[in-house]
């Protein structure tokens, strides 16, 4: 009953803030507005160095390494020197003329790495820069090879005793995804042939997923919202699925059984479907886990965005905001636990699905 | 009188970021739809046989997640009209 009165009182004081009068209205037109959608899209996308704050005016970050290939020569520089849009000469290695090295800001190639010719025109090097979203590959394929090698010396060392610690928390889950999801999608004798290929890809995208939520210095890089990082993971799984596919597969593909004859000939309308739903199904899968994690990426940016929005009406409200704000942050990052481990699942089984339907045992059709 | 004309066809720019917020957001009552559906048949099977509650809940945050794929399509096409 007492807590009830301090809440709504307290409450009502942080309303109260919003309608405090601001006096600096003359200073604030001089300022640069604040661009949300800028400064969202930044926090989606990748870039070539690891931008942590900015001090008086100051980029503070990881400058990060870029390599690039002109012509087959190889040519290393960090990216602190794209810093306050400056360009990068240096000398073709080839013949010794300026090489001229730019991020332009609009255009097809728009944050990424061109050569300037001396016509201007642009074109697009070789770039197998590290950029933050492959450190944060790096930093996270680390992190779970030590814990996977730490869980395997545990079951080394206690043999058939009870698992303690880590390895039951890592027992826990391979455990659901060999029984939940592996063998109930896939027939008993293929099963181990997927089995590490599950656990992999089910470790890799929840991992990943949940360090892109924690904000702080070498996590909170947005991977699995990268296209290219889902499209690779799905190449994988339609790689697998049609590789080691049953000679029934294929025929299940060409010759689809329950089908009447007319819609496979003449026109073969059954095989092109059969086709067509082989190519969209990985596509897909890349698409959902991308679309689900940028998703809630931008929601929670949204919300962080919002008390600056309000901070540059009024400084007083922007404080008041930021209250309301950092609670549906906050309820919104537990939606995105909540999605980082139902997106891991889905992949996972979806894959399993795939790869149960391409190893399927011949059963005779009656 | 034809600069007017492709003055005006550069013009149509903010239609296109409208058309874009309007699509993203009748996706989203599509995915919000089917999603209260399948809720709300997963809850009334689980009530009316509460051993496969743990079968219906699995299945029901399947389809869940194949639905919200889908709405998730038309998002990531407003996304790119909308910043390209």
């Amino acid at each position: 009953m007492k807590n009830k009165k301090l809440f709504i009182s307290l409450s009502f004081l942080i309303c109260l803030l919003f309608s405090a009068p601001n006096f600096a209205v003359a200073e604030n037109q001089t300022e640069e507005e604040f661009k949300a959608g800028d400064v969202i899209i930044e926090h989606i996308l990748d870039s070539y160095d690891w931008h942590l704050f900015t001090w008086k005016g100051h980029h503070v970050g990881v400058n990060l390494p870029c390599i690039v290939f002109n012509d087959g020569k190889c040519y290393t520089f960090s990216s602190k020197v794209f810093h306050d849009n400056n360009i990068y000469k240096t000398v073709n290695k080839t013949n010794s003329e300026e090489l001229v090295f730019a991020i332009p800001h609009e255009g097809k190639y728009k944050g990424k790495i061109v050569i300037v010719n001396a016509d201007g025109t642009q074109k697009r090097p070789f770039d197998i820069s590290i950029t933050k979203n492959v450190m944060a590959l790096f930093i996270s394929c680390t992190l779970l090879i030590v814990l996977f090698y730490l869980v395997t010396k545990a079951y080394g060392k206690r043999g058939e005793k009870a698992p303690k610690g880590l390895q039951s928390l890592f027992e826990m889950l391979i455990v659901y995804v060999r029984d939940d999801i592996a063998r109930k999608a896939i027939n008993e004798k293929s099963v181990d042939k997927y089995l590490p290929y599950l656990i992999t890809v089910f470790f890799f995208i929840f991992t990943n997923n949940l360090l892109g939520l924690i904000p702080i210095f070498p996590f909170g890089a947005n991977i699995t919202g990268n296209i290219a990082v889902t499209a690779t993971l799905a190449l994988f799984t339609f790689f697998i699925t049609n590789l080691l596919g049953n000679k029934e597969y294929y025929k299940d593909i060409v010759n689809t059984p329950g089908v009447p004859w007319f819609l496979k000939f003449p026109l073969p309308l059954m095989p092109i479907i059969e086709t067509v739903g082989c190519f969209t199904k990985p596509f897909v899968l890349a698409i959902r886990l991308f679309a689900n994690i940028t998703a809630g990426h931008i929601v929670v940016l949204g919300f962080i965005s919002s008390i600056f929005i309000v901070a540059k009406i009024s400084m007083a409200g922007g404080i008041g905001m930021s209250v309301f704000s950092l609670i549906l942050a906050i309820f919104v990052d537990c939606i995105e636990l909540l999605v980082a481990y139902i997106q891991a699942y889905v992949f996972t089984l979806l894959s399993a699905l795939y790869f149960g339907m391409a190893s399927k045992e011949h059963h005779h059709q009656e | 009188m034809l600069q007017e004309v492709a003055r005006a066809a550069t013009d149509l720019a903010p239609l296109a970021k409208l058309g874009a917020a309007l699509a993203a957001s009748i996706a989203v009552i599509g995915a919000a739809m089917g999603i209260s559906k399948i809720g709300a048949s997963a809850l009334e099977s689980m009530a009316r046989q509460p051993e496969a509650a743990g079968n219906i809940q699995t299945s029901m945050i399947l389809a869940a997640a194949f639905v919200e794929g889908v709405s998730l399509f038309a998002v990531v096409v407003c996304l790119l009209v909308a910043v390209g």
